[in-house]
Parts: structure tokens; sequence; C-alpha cells
């Protein structure tokens, strides 16, 4: 099957600080030679700690961003390198999700207004076509019509939520990007919203790139999962065998450091030692090595190489081989 | 034996003024006590008391529009709500401390380590500024620091998130406190680090046998740590338990939606059993049970008169007409 979505050894570095003549002499290195598919229909998620470089990947998908190197396929087209007018049509197969909903909704505009900017801009609608689907879209994520009036200070951080996916529904995208769309809300919102995220999937057939740090929540909705590290792909694999066989030490550290509601659950904790190394300079071996209870000499001095471990599960670390 | 009380929170209520006659209450007849040696966790969602619960507690609602106008603070047989400010200064830090969510604000971006940490270990002891220095390091080696005498020397903006967090805990053990509020602790923190953090936690209530309240919307991190778990929900607690109890057998309704809704690893589920609705505003909350809009068992009863917080089993209490 052709995917529909695919990055091949994407990188992306911002520059920070200055030289004299005003040149960058520093790099963050926030995504590095990062490659996975994604497929019709599935939920595919990225997960990692901050600074993993989790939504710097999301951005670059959406062409808010552009890759240093590399190449970004949707549809079968590279994207990666398309001027803002030539990715507009585009615009309407990849909608994107925040994570804070109160920030990314204007707040002087009414929400039927928000909802139906995209329409706007991506069809010929008439205004009461357009206001018909507005009201549709409220009622398919759980609000209603006598909401369009409104301003989105009069409502909660879950309806909120709901608005913002309201919006990214409009113009029926083919993908969408989900950026921790959860993090920001409350434990017993944050069910109903999830529930709704899966629902609409079952309903339109949608593809998500979820970004998230929660691995419960990515267990729930994922089909695939990419575990990110400093801002490398250390593990890719299918749900179940990522989190019964997780194979990367820093996968395994992340699953082992998730707390569970559970008091009776007994279990063996891997505590990692230290922080996050910078991603200004990368180490010149495995990334994770510095934190790493398994590392070895070839560790420090060579990036492992990513292989295929079982079919669909792909590890990058030195203590498999091909 | 039954064990002496720490504190013990009385018929707390807690009103935030916007003007001489207009309020709302944060937090409102709300009854704990807590032992010594015991890490009681308190849970809820946002803007149902918890935090408000705990300042008040610290006194620190002085400069906030905040007021206890109800109520007694008895911490170690002194009702803290009658001591005078002095005192409650000498109390403050030395007896009872408090770590917050946000690591890298709680600190004054403006001073180094060692300034503000020998600061608050002079204020309490008769130590000599050479001596705190020296506690200060001993301290920060105590929580995992690896290299003391650098981040000694460095601002909170040279810190990552993990190690500030590691210093305001050396900073709230600096004088061995009886009682720890841990107010998020570890919410702005990624999970390996919140997964060191709650061990080293762990670790120093061992050694020192002190008593924590850790304040959390996180029930993982509760049933990790927790001995016993209070609720709150609109700024009342709705249930309290053992945390063993409370996970094998939650009585209240908000209680048990809670439990449901948060995914758990490994669980395999693809939809979640979710509470409708959101919490209710402060200032518009319902007549009866706050939680009668949002419960599927509300009968015409909870949405008339609030129900008791009440005993249900042997220490186990629930605020809920179902139980009584």
């Amino acid at each position: 099957m052709e995917p529909l979505l695919s990055l091949n050894h994407v990188s992306k570095t911002f520059p920070v600080g200055k030289t004299l003549l005003g040149k960058p002499d520093k790099f963050v290195h926030a995504v590095n030679d990062v490659s996975f598919d994604v497929y019709k229909g599935e939920t595919f998620s990225i997960v990692g700690e901050s600074g993993c470089g989790k939504s710097t990947t999301g951005r670059l998908i959406n062409h808010l961003l552009t890759p240093d190197s590399g190449e970004i396929k949707f549809l079968g087209q590279d994207i990666s390198h398309l001027t803002q007018d030539q990715m507009r049509p585009l615009r309407k197969d990849v909608q994107m999700i925040f994570q804070d909903p109160a920030g990314s909704l204007n707040p002087r505009m009414r929400v039927e207004d928000l909802i139906a900017e995209p329409l706007l801009i991506h069809t010929d609608m008439t205004k009461e076509q357009r206001l018909e689907t507005v009201h549709e879209l409220l009622g398919i994520v759980g609000l209603s019509a006598k909401h369009a009036k409104r301003y989105p200070h009069e409502f909660s951080g879950g309806q909120k939520q709901r608005i913002g996916i309201a919006r990214a529904l409009t113009v029926k995208p083919k993908l969408i990007i989900a950026d921790e769309p959860i993090s920001a809300l409350d434990v017993s919102i944050q069910a109903q919203v999830l529930n709704l995220l899966h629902h609409l999937q079952e309903k339109f057939d949608l593809t998500y790139v979820f970004i998230s740090h929660d691995l419960s929540v990515v267990e729930m909705i994922s089909d695939r999962i990419a575990v990110m590290y400093l801002g490398f792909v250390v593990e890719t694999a299918p749900k179940e065998m990522l989190y019964q066989s997780p194979m990367h030490p820093y996968t395994q550290a992340l699953l082992s450091a998730v707390p569970i509601p559970d008091p009776g659950h007994q279990k063996e904790r891997i505590i990692l030692e230290g922080d996050i190394p910078s991603t200004i300079n990368l180490p010149k071996g495995c990334p994770f090595a510095a934190r790493c209870k398994q590392c070895k000499p070839e560790c420090l001095d060579r990036r492992p190489e990513t292989v295929e471990v079982a079919p669909g599960h792909l590890v990058a670390c030195h203590l498999y081989k091909k | 034996m039954s064990q002496e009380n720490l504190l013990e929170v009385k018929h707390l209520r807690t009103e935030f003024f916007s003007s001489k006659k207009s309020s709302v209450t944060a937090v409102d007849d709300v009854n704990f006590e807590i032992k010594k040696g015991e890490i009681v966790g308190l849970v809820g969602e946002s803007g149902c008391g918890k935090s408000v619960t705990s300042l008040s507690i610290m006194q620190l609602l002085k400069d906030t529009p905040g007021k206890v106008t109800n109520g007694e603070i008895i911490f170690q047989g002194r009702n803290l709500l009658e001591v005078s400010k002095k005192e409650m200064l000498d109390i403050r830090g030395d007896k009872m401390s408090m770590i917050f969510q946000e690591p890298m604000s709680s600190l004054n971006p403006s001073m180094r380590i060692d300034k503000q940490m020998i600061e608050g270990i002079r204020l309490h002891t008769s130590l000599n500024k050479a001596d705190a220095r020296k506690k200060a390091a001993d301290i920060l080696a105590q929580v995992g620091i690896p290299d003391p005498e650098r981040v000694l020397k460095n601002y909170p903006h040279q810190l990552s998130g993990g190690m500030s967090q590691r210093v305001m805990i050396a900073m709230a053990m600096s004088c061995e406190p009886d009682l720890l509020i841990a107010d998020e602790p570890t919410t702005a923190l990624d999970v390996t680090i919140q997964a060191q953090i709650l061990e080293l936690m762990r670790k120093i209530q061992q050694d020192k046998g002190m008593s924590i309240l850790l304040i959390t919307h996180d029930l993982g991190v509760v049933a990790e740590m927790c001995s016993r778990v209070i609720v709150m929900y609109a700024g009342k607690i709705v249930e309290e338990a053992p945390v063993d109890v409370l996970f094998a057998n939650p009585t209240h309704p908000y209680t048990q939606g809670l439990i449901a809704s948060v995914p758990k690893l490994g669980s395999g589920v693809k939809v979640l059993p979710s509470i409708p609705g959101s919490v209710p505003d402060l200032s518009a909350m319902p007549k009866g049970c706050r939680f009668a809009p949002r419960c599927k068992y509300a009968t015409e009863k909870c949405h008339q008169t609030e129900p008791e917080l009440r005993s249900v089993g042997e220490q186990q209490k629930c605020r809920c007409w179902l139980k009584q």
C-alpha cells in the first residue's frame, strides 16, 4: 500500500546565537534524520519527552517549517520545498489541532466565523451553506448550533478544544496532526476529547499523526508509534509490539517510568540518571548513550543504524544487529 | 496504637473577595487530618480547591484577595489561624515547608542558588554563613545533585527543570520539616524525570519520617506514593479512603468516574468511560450536591439538598446520598 505521508531522512536545525558578523554560531539540531511512513486510516503517534523534536516534526509535516534536508512526501508528491502558494491547495488536506485550545482561537471572532474561515478560503460555498456546515460540525463535536454566536472566552477548555477540532474538520482533511491535543485539559475532560477523536476517525476515515508525551494515552489511540529522543527516532513499532516488547533501552525506561493508577501494581522501575542532553552539541555516537545502562564503547563512537528486528519493528540501537 | 495527628484541618472555609460584599467560596467545610509519617494525597481537577487548601494551611493567602473565613488549622497542637505573623514565620520553612509546581518560577531568577539556600537556612538556624553553605551543599548532594558546588554557583536559568525541582526540594528539606506540602511537584516535568523526583521524595520521607501532603491531579502518582487519599470536587471533599480501598472500591460517583476515565497502560481499551459536562463555576454552584449535574445517578433529592461527608466503611468517607 502506498503511504499517505512519508518522511525520508528529514533533518531540521535552528540557528542560535550570533557571531560578531551577525552569522549564527550554533545550531539546535531539533530533528535528525527522521524517517517514517503513515498509512491511510491509521493513527501514527510520535512520543517523547520535551525537546525531543516531536512538535517540530509535526510542524515540518504541516509545512509550517521547511526541512534542511530530506524529503516529505504527501500523496506521493514531495512537499518539502513547495512555496506557500504551491502549498495552499494542499493545506486543505492537512489540518492541525493544537495543544492550547485558548491560544489557537482568535478571541475576537465568533465561533461561527472561526469555524467557517477555512471554508471561506478553500471553497466557494455561499454564506448560508457555510453556516449550515458550521452548525452541522458543532453537532458532530458535541456542541450545538446555539454556541455558534458566542466568543471563545465563553467556553471551557474542553469545549474550546472541541471548537478547534471542528475547525480542523471543516475542509474534510485527509490528515490531521494533533499536537498534544489533550495535555492542557482536566482528567475527566481528556477522556471526552479522546473518545471524540476516536469516534471522528471511524466516522470520516481520518488519518491522525498524534503527538504526545503521555504513553497511556498514546497506547489507547495509536496503531503505530515512533519514539523520539534528542531529535532522533529511536524505535518505531506497531502498538502491541512496542508496549509488550520494547527493544530500545530508552523506550524500556520511558515505559517503566509511567505511574500506574493501581496501588497493587508491582513493577520493576528503571530510573534513568541525569537529564536529557542539549541538542546544540549532539553526541557523536548514540544519542541515548550518556544515560544508557547498557552503553558499550561502540555506542559512544558511532551512531547506531536502524534495524528491523521484527516485521514493522524498527530499532536504532547497537544492541541489535542485522 | 493510634498515631498522633500532626495536622488537623477542621471546617476550613476560604473565600476570595472581589469587593467587600461579593465573594466566591473556593474551599468549603474541609476536614481532614495528617498523621505523623504519612503521605496523604489530595486529588482533584483544576479549580477544585486543592491548591487553595494548601495555601490556607501555609497561610500564604495574605497578598491575595483570599481569606480563611471559618475553621481551624491545628498543627502540632496549635491553631495556625491564631498564631502571630512572627510565629508563623518561624513555623513556615522550619516545621512545615512547601514545594510548588513550577520549579523555575519559584526560585528567584536574579539570585544564585547558594544565596537563596543560605538565606533560608540562616533564618531558622544559628549557623554562620560558611557552615550554612556547607549544609546547603550537603543537602544538594542528598537530593542527588551530582556536582553541588557547581550548582550552588549557578543561577536558576542555568538549571534544567528536574534540577530546579531538586533544588526546591533541597530548600524545603533544609530545616528537616515535619510536614512537607508538595503542590503538583512533578506536573511540569517529563515522565523519566518525574520518576526520579518521586523516588527521591519517597526516600527522604522514609529516612526522615516526615509527613507529606501531596497535591496532584495524577491518579498514577497517587497510587504509587500515598497511603491515604482525599478527593475534592468543586471546593468540597467528596471522598476519603486508604489508597488501596479507594482504587478497589471507590464509592462516590465522581471518584468512580475519575478512576475510570484515566487510560491505564496495558488495558487495551479503545474508548474510555467519561464524565459528561465540566466542573461548575465557583460563582454559580449548583444548589444541591455539586456533582449532581454531571452525575448519572442523580435524583431529585441530589439537586435539592447537599449530602454530608459520612463514614461508609471503617476508614472510608463519602459525600453522596446514595451511600447514606
